[in-house]
């Protein structure tokens, strides 16, 4: 990679700007085309049969009367989804999610699917697909899931991490720890100890546009998939891998996203409506309904966490460690341990320990979700520093900024920190306004600080300066939060031409080099770099063309304000020539002009915020308003202001639903209660306040312009600064995530009654 | 010579250690040799590891150098979403 990106503190013209967005016409006039929206000439419609049971051996399936049903054109078991994993168990895991083998592992597992020329006669042949099953005794509580005899959900998971190698399977497939010091000696220096325990449980991401998409595999073995995704390329790879494919054969395109926070990272229906069109021959659309997405598609971890923190009576805090137990549906993943890993990240401490247990439930498995497990984490440690504060006769903030991690501070997951943000983010929120607004009755204040790795990757862009002058941008990462305007600026801010010259796009997988997925707040961080660096490219190739047309050395000539220059006295009658008018004569000079890159974006840097929370609580009903919020976090440079803004009020709106309502409800058989936004409540504007944010610009070292990754770090506070507010305004502390009217209520009366 | 700090998984493949001392002048070289030393570790290299160095995780540059006195930190490769 010949390309520095190190921070060079430039002064910026577009960059910086808040243009308007160039999808949002589509979007508000119905015109953009999501996953649902596309369609093709003689598509059947895919249907997936799905187990009622949450845990049950598959005997057998008959699929012989659906298949004989008219208009059925395909009928599909794992028996048509082979095993192609060679030995990759997590791509094992995907493939047994896409479609049950053995068993059904939760409510809502596919087991079948069908192609048929219309919705009416595939629902119909569901119904005709006779599945034989022997149902199992089931778990989907974190904690009963870790109680001896527990029903095993798999008996190839033992558990590892521990110092001997367990004889007997288990529901934990992993443990993990993290720290420093001697957190025992660290309690024995404290005079003041708060030890709680806490729950959260499990959350949907909420996304309002449903998984989606149409496959069409040809005769010839090639095939398209268009799809709603987070990460084309990601899911070129698996589905080619678990259909046996050759990746350069499938092509995938990615639609316009309604929202995917994590959830769309990973394929769901996506090889199953391959292996339907693979055999139906024709293209096959799937579109997965509200209760499929609840009960079939990747919610976050529910969640059991044991924290103690102790302090001196200076307010240094001497100790801390955590337990924290995370679900990770019926297969292992590693939630626990990144909870475990950011659980203390905000802190400067001399004596840590997390430990972190996966467990396995009968759940759909866990996806990621927005900064994935450090909300709960989060929850937890917050507000037990928050009820440490008081117990100290601290300030909240004031507490937090003396045990603050700095520079230098060997973070809670290992390595020392360098320069980091969680100082100026608590240090802004203590002089916000909002810290001074009056409370009424029953109104509670409260406030909490989050961290978040962030990260970068693989991503390759191309820039194409057309002979009108107006630049084509190609990029490989689906825009999820405004970035085809963030890049367009960063485009625009590079070559020194009008932002309303450049047109960014997100390419299919056959038309780009490989890109990573946006996630791990990347996109913009990522994208923006291979475009500064493409943009790079292309103006050389501008220099020469102007240096041959002028017959120079193109030593001699420079790139500014978007005009090539002759630099030197000996020149000082060349004219410059303009972008313009080098790429109008780009036919005459060598060919199309273009610039085109491929890196790896590393050194995205830490996150970390601030929020801030006002809520006033009914003591009558329990039911809680938000009357204030206030995000404050770090950007290291906001490329398009508007967009970063939107992050952080779309985290907190999301952490507000989590905090307050939304919440799995599982029966006692095992199925989910409330798989549709009626009865999961997710909030609406009338829930929402104004949230008010606050960029801080610290810049990131590691990128040309400083810019950080936003898009996670927003819902790392919220539990904990909702659960702060609601515990400071009912009189009792609330360790019950969601914080619905019942709890709450209930909390209330306990604590009358002492 | 640097010094490079394991995670606890990986401390366990290598004996319990906690920290390694390997001659490597970028994180390709890193991995080479832990993976001659320790051949427990390949799996996990292919599955990915990050490296931190001076606090700053890169999971990808394997071109990255490992300057003098720097702290090396092995990480988990993390799902972000």
């Amino acid at each position: 990679m010949n390309f520095d990106p190190r921070f060079s503190g430039r002064q910026f013209k577009s960059v910086g700007t808040r243009p308007i967005r160039p999808d949002g016409v589509d979007k508000v006039t119905g015109r953009a085309r999501y996953g649902a929206d596309f369609s093709m000439a003689g598509q059947l419609v895919g249907r997936v049969l799905r187990s009622p049971h949450a845990h049950a051996r598959i005997r057998g399936i008959d699929t012989s009367k659906a298949e004989q049903l008219p208009g059925v054109k395909a009928v599909i078991t794992a028996a048509d989804l082979p095993d192609l994993t060679n030995g990759d168990a997590a791509m094992f895991d995907i493939l047994d999610n896409c479609m049950a083998r053995t068993k059904a592992l939760y409510d809502g597992h596919a087991v079948a699917a069908v192609a048929a020329v219309d919705a009416r006669t595939a629902r119909q042949a569901l119904k005709l697909i006779e599945v034989d099953y022997e149902i199992l005794p089931h778990v989907t509580d974190v904690d009963e899931a870790m109680q001896h005899g527990a029903p095993l959900i798999n008996d190839a998971i033992f558990t590892e991490g521990l110092e001997e190698k367990p004889v007997k399977p288990s529901n934990v497939s992993k443990r993990t720890q993290y720290g420093h010091g001697d957190v025992h000696e660290g309690f024995g220096q404290a005079d003041f100890i708060v030890e709680r325990s806490f729950k959260t449980e499990q959350t949907h991401q909420g996304y309002i546009e449903p998984h989606a998409c149409v496959a069409n595999v040809s005769s010839d073995g090639t095939a398209d998939l268009w799809v709603c995704t987070q990460g084309h390329f990601v899911y070129r790879q698996h589905c080619a891998q678990l259909l046996g494919m050759e990746a350069s054969k499938l092509r995938v395109t990615s639609s316009e996203i309604g929202g995917g926070f994590g959830g769309k990272t990973h394929v769901w229906a996506e090889p199953v409506a391959l292996a339907l069109s693979r055999k139906a021959g024709r293209p096959v659309k799937l579109v997965m309904t509200r209760d499929e997405v609840f009960r079939a598609s990747g919610p976050t971890s529910a969640t059991s966490i044991d924290v103690k923190i102790g302090a001196r009576k200076d307010g240094t805090i001497t100790a801390a460690e955590a337990t924290l137990r995370y679900t990770s549906g019926p297969y292992a993943g590693m939630w626990a341990e990144i909870g475990a890993m950011t659980a203390f990240a905000c802190y400067r401490l001399d004596n840590v320990k997390t430990v972190g247990y996966e467990v396995l439930v009968n759940r759909p498995k866990t996806a990621a979700y927005r900064a994935p497990s450090a909300p709960m984490a989060a929850f937890a440690v917050e507000s037990a520093v928050d009820e440490l504060a008081k117990e100290l006769g601290m300030d909240a903030v004031e507490f937090r900024i003396k045990n603050a991690a700095q520079e230098g501070t060997r973070s809670s997951y290992g390595p020392v920190y360098g320069p980091i943000g969680i100082g100026p983010t608590l240090e802004a929120a203590k002089d916000h306004p909002h810290m001074k607004a009056p409370l009424g009755k029953n109104q509670g204040r409260g406030m909490a600080c989050g961290f978040w790795f962030n990260f970068g990757g693989q991503t390759c862009t191309d820039l194409n300066i057309g002979m009108d002058g107006s630049v084509s941008l190609a990029v490989g990462t689906v825009d999820v939060g405004g970035s085809r305007a963030s890049l367009s600026l960063v485009a625009a801010e590079e070559l020194g031409i009008d932002y309303s010259q450049v047109k960014a796009i997100v390419a299919d997988t056959s038309s780009l080099g490989y890109n990573d997925m946006t996630d791990g707040s990347r996109g913009t961080f990522s994208s923006s770099m291979a475009t500064i660096s493409a943009a790079r490219n292309a103006i050389k190739i501008l220099r020469e063309r102007a240096a041959q047309t002028w017959d120079i050395p193109v030593d001699d000539v420079v790139w500014e304000k978007g005009h090539a220059i002759a630099r030197g006295e000996k020149y000082g009658n060349l004219a410059a020539l303009s972008l313009k008018e080098i790429a109008a004569a780009s036919g005459k000079t060598g060919g199309p002009i273009a610039g085109h890159s491929e890196l790896v974006a590393d050194g995205a840097g830490v996150s970390f915020a601030t929020h801030i929370c006002d809520i006033e609580v009914d003591p009558e009903t329990g039911s809680t308003r938000v009357i204030r919020y206030t995000v404050v976090q770090d950007a290291g440079k906001a490329v398009h202001p508007t967009y970063v803004e939107g992050q952080y009020q779309g985290g907190a709106a999301q952490g507000i639903g989590w905090a307050l309502n939304e919440e799995y409800i599982y029966g006692k058989d095992g199925r989910l209660q409330n798989a549709g936004f009626l009865d999961y409540r997710i909030p609406v504007c009338s829930d929402l306040p104004m949230i008010d944010t606050q960029i801080l610009e610290i810049p990131n070292p590691n990128h040309p312009y400083g810019v950080r990754g936003v898009g996670e770090t927003s819902i790392v506070p919220p539990l904990a600064a909702i659960a702060n507010a609601v515990s400071n305004a009912a009189g009792v502390r609330m360790t019950h995530i969601p914080m619905s009217p019942p709890r709450i209520l209930a909390a209330i009366e306990a604590e009358r009654e002492g | 010579m640097v010094e490079v700090t394991l995670w606890g998984a990986l401390g366990q493949l290598a004996g319990g250690k906690t920290k390694v001392e390997i001659e490597a002048k970028d994180i390709r070289e890193l991995f080479r040799k832990l993976a001659e030393q320790y051949p427990a570790f390949e799996p996990w290299i292919d599955k990915g590891i990050a490296v931190a160095i001076d606090g700053t995780i890169y999971r990808d540059t394997w071109s990255k150098e490992l300057p003098q006195g720097a702290e090396i930190f092995l990480l988990p490769r993390l799902a972000g979403g």
